[in-house]
């Protein structure tokens, strides 16, 4: 499931584009470390592989489900963690830019959501320690299956927290839970089986190149205790760097974080909201911040209102805004057009 | 056969784009850098309007079409590739009219809730912020991405990988169909692909892919790769290209801080009345 | 102090599975020789040209490339020797576009970017490309691919010269400009191939393999016409030297 541009707000696109460039960073630090240049015509290779595979559409029979791979368990199972969540960001990157999945701003987030918690939650806690003893296909299906699970599970909910921090959507916390997970217990099914699948068949017929993959990973069994001290440092980092944006820029995005969008069901973020502007108050490190936020929580109701001319039920204002949006549209258009006509004879001058 | 046309269609996809690319048009000259600043700041304003904001965003639509018309984009193929992707943004939207039933604005004597208004926003959104991302790649094409990626210190192994990912796409691809035509010679007149064969059709695939890396690898290091890559230099950004970044980013300030369509309509209607 | 640039002195080469490709192969090649290595599928062409480009090492014997010896440590300066272009050229042309993957050699080895530009500007001459230059490999047709991918290791300006098949996979006009080209080039060349028509018209000197074994070194014309010694290494005598179908008259 991707997650696109329009759900999200600038800030929580950017945290997550931040904790992905620090995970990424991490994980080049890593793989170069690792000094098996080898690795890295395999990454860019396998990218292509899994950009195939996701074209296929399997059916598993008796549950009437059926659906692509997203590849994700594949490449750590593959790749190890570091190089298999780098090769996730290229096959996303691509897919942002060639198939419009999910825009540039949400890159950030869906690479954190479809790679992160696979490779770096679900293949270390779940799939390596059920296969820690050796393959066995009994073993790699039980893996392949309870990792995908967790991984997309954790994805799924991370898409939620996103899209309700972002404040775009009015779906209650607990409705949008109950809608994601479920789909994405029978998708993270139909991706651990068919992972497994293909582990399984090439770990008969080539048991090195799955070997090979298990062996080259230099940090093999990653530590909770890392992963948390990771997400910490990148968490504190994103905190900084967005204080700093955020002060940076004067009038201010308009932060629908701090907005408070006057619909009830929304009230139980509001905690969260507060939670988060008062961690980024402790750790702005530009003096004009917390002014800068309580500013715009107390001013928003206010500019909304009269930045917003339109959305307001005052039947003179909407008539204008009306006939304003259509004079923009047909301005628009002309515009298109002439540039089109002028090109056109330019063109045809040349010629 | 579906994993024929989707292979097929992908392709299509990824090539049409690339043709795109390879114009030489005034958008197409102007620096990859700049392009994909300006396309981050287009994106981030727009996404940054309220949830309500509705006429505040339509001029952000010049953007997109000046820069299609200059650049010479063929509209069709690209508005069907964002037909194809909106569904889930409206699925989750849709929610919104369901929940936030307050009217909000009066519209031919008809209420419309504020969960209706904030459902077209997210909607007018997906669409620009799509579309932007797809003017961007057809108007520089993905090595020019790459050299961006670079100036950007992006690390070099990880614009390696991407382009790599990104050459053997088609490779891959190909090879993909070839093996699903073998299968099928072999196993005729079957329905749908049972997760049973993938082990051995996409295992397959998979053993010669790992060889093929292998392969790559070679010819690799025998032109002295040792786990560096030099990308060679990039273009200057000139002072055109600044402009041109500077214009834009201007042009979409101003739409976000001041409603350019309400200002407009209030002047006619007052000019009317 | 040998004055050949190709030493294989008694070499052995068995892959991981166990398979025995090379069995003791002892040859050498001198200086501006074009060379061609014959034989039947599996007979162990590739993987000779493995050896020689240090791709794989041999687990018996010894191969040294004018002074120096193939190892390890080596390889750096071996390869600098060495233009190696693979059975398909899908796996050498692993750039975006022409140019880049032409240009990727010369980075490689810190050449300064203008001179990158040159070199790679000649090598696309040489094979006739420059108009391809910005172009994706996947848009290439097949001729053209195998000529980008000559070009890409000429722009590293090797000594040697060494083709895997290159001319599988062509169509009879891509073939002709292939031989051409070839017999263009004054560098020392090794070519592995089973088109004995292209040996004769780009090699003077044949090594017909079998097995793993070289069964037969020397002039191409003599080997090539020698119907019973090819027959025995799974090959048949090029259509040039055939006699004519309908008459059975000898040629020229
Ligand atoms: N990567 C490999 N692993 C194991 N055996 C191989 C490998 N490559 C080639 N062989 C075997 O080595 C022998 C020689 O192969 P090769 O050198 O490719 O022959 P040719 O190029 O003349 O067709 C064959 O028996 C082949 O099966
Ligand atoms: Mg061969």
């Amino acid at each position: 499931m991707h997650m696109a541009d329009a759900l999200l707000s600038p800030v929580v696109g950017g945290t997550m584009w931040a904790a992905t460039a620090g995970v990424a960073a991490y994980s080049i630090k890593k793989v170069q470390t690792d000094l098996d240049e080898q690795k890295i015509p395999l990454m860019g290779v396998m990218g292509a592989f899994v950009f195939a595979a996701q074209m296929i559409n399997f059916t598993i029979p008796a549950t009437g489900s059926s659906g692509h791979i997203g590849g994700g368990m594949l490449l750590a199972i593959l790749l190890g963690p570091y190089a298999g969540f780098l090769t996730m960001a290229s096959i996303l990157t691509i897919q942002a830019l060639f198939f419009a999945d999910g825009g540039l701003l949400a890159l950030g987030s869906n690479i954190f959501n479809l790679g992160f918690f696979t490779c770096f939650i679900a293949y270390p806690l779940i799939y390596k320690r059920i296969l820690r003893n050796g393959y066995f296909s009994g073993r790699i299906l039980t893996g392949a299956i309870l990792a995908a699970i967790l991984g997309l599970q954790l994805g799924a909910f991370s898409v939620v927290l996103e899209t309700l921090l972002s404040g775009k959507t009015e779906l209650p916390f607990s409705t949008f839970v109950m809608l994601m997970q479920p789909i994405h217990l029978a998708i993270g099914v139909v991706e651990g089986m068919v992972t497994a699948a293909i582990v399984g068949f090439v770990w008969k017929e080539r048991p090195e190149i799955i070997e090979k993959a298990a062996l080259g990973e230099t940090l093999g069994s990653i530590s909770i205790k890392k992963v948390l001290a990771v997400l910490t440092i990148v968490a504190v980092l994103t905190g900084g760097v967005f204080s700093w944006f955020a002060s940076s820029n004067p009038d201010g995005l308009e932060w629908s974080m701090f907005k408070t969008s006057g619909v009830e069901e929304l009230k139980a973020q509001d905690g969260i909201h507060q939670t988060l502007s008062s961690i980024q108050e402790k750790i702005a490190f530009l003096p004009d911040y917390s002014f800068k936020a309580k500013e715009n929580e107390t001013n928003t109701k206010a500019t909304e209102a009269v930045a917003a001319a339109w959305p307001a039920v005052d039947a003179g204002t909407s008539v204008a805004g009306l006939v304003g949006a259509l004079i923009t549209l047909l301005f628009a258009g002309l515009i298109g057009l002439s540039i089109h006509l002028i090109k056109k004879r330019n063109n045809a001058r040349a010629v | 056969m579906i994993i024929m046309t989707n292979i097929m269609e992908s392709l299509y996809n990824i090539r049409i784009l690339d043709e795109l690319a390879e114009k030489r048009t005034v958008i197409h000259n102007i620096h990859p850098l700049i392009k994909l600043l300006t396309t981050i700041a287009y994106v981030i304003i727009t996404v940054s309007f309220g949830k309500y904001e509705l006429s505040n965003l339509l001029p952000l639509l010049f953007y997109p079409i000046v820069i299609i018309t200059l650049a010479e984009i063929p509209v069709i193929p690209i508005l069907k590739r964002i037909l194809v992707v909106l569904p889930f943004i409206i699925g989750i939207g849709v929610f919104n009219p369901l929940f936030d039933p307050e009217p909000m604005l009066v519209f031919l004597g008809l209420q419309i809730s504020g969960g209706w208004v904030s459902f077209l926003s997210i909607i007018i959104k997906g669409f620009l912020t799509l579309l932007a991302a797809l003017i961007l790649i057809s108007t520089t094409g993905m090595t020019w991405i790459a050299s961006a990626l670079r100036l950007l210190r992006i690390p070099r192994l990880f614009v390696l990988q991407l382009l790599l990912t990104y050459r053997y796409i088609s490779v891959i691809m190909e090879e993909a169909g070839r093996t699903w035509n073998a299968y099928m010679l072999r196993a005729p007149g079957q329905q749908g692909v049972s997760f049973k064969i993938s082990g051995p059709l996409a295992g397959q695939l998979l053993m010669r892919t790992y060889d093929r890396a292998q392969r790559v690898y070679q010819a690799m290091s025998l032109r002295g790769f040792i786990g560096e890559y030099n990308p060679g230099e990039v273009k200057k950004v000139t002072v055109k290209d600044c402009l041109f970044l500077g214009g834009w980013v201007a042009f979409f300030s101003v739409c976000r801080y001041i409603n350019l369509p309400a200002l407009i309509g209030s002047v006619v209607t007052g000019v009317m009345t | 102090m040998s004055h050949h640039i190709v030493d294989f002195i008694d070499t052995y080469f068995t892959y991981p599975d166990q398979t025995q490709a090379v069995k003791g192969i002892t040859l050498c090649i001198s200086h501006g020789e074009s060379v061609a290595i014959v034989g039947a599928n599996g007979a162990g062409k590739s993987s000779l040209l493995k050896l020689l480009t240090g791709i794989c090492l041999p687990t018996k014997g010894e191969i040294r490339i004018g002074e120096t010896p193939v190892t390890k440590k080596t390889l750096p300066i071996i390869r600098q020797k060495i233009g190696f272009t693979f059975q398909d050229p899908d796996d050498q042309l692993f750039m975006t576009t022409v140019y880049d993957d032409v240009a990727f050699g010369p980075r490689n080895y810190g050449i300064g970017e203008p001179e990158v530009e040159k070199r790679v500007m000649k090598a696309l001459e040489t094979v006739g490309a420059v108009h391809l230059k910005d172009r994706a490999p996947y848009k290439l047709s097949g001729g053209e691919k195998r000529a980008a991918a000559i070009a890409a290791v000429l722009s590293m300006e090797p000594d040697i010269l060494v083709m895997d098949e290159p001319s599988a996979a062509l169509d009879p006009r891509a073939r002709r400009r292939l031989i051409n080209l070839l017999r263009s080039f004054m560098h020392t060349k090794i070519v592995a191939t089973h088109d004995l028509d292209m040996v004769l018209e780009t090699c003077d000197r044949t090594i017909v393999l079998k097995e793993g074994k070289v069964v037969c070194d020397g002039s191409s014309t003599t080997i090539l016409a020698n119907e019973e010694l090819l027959e025995q290494c799974g090959l048949e005598k090029p259509l040039a030297l055939q006699n004519c179908p309908r008459c059975g008259a000898k040629k020229e």
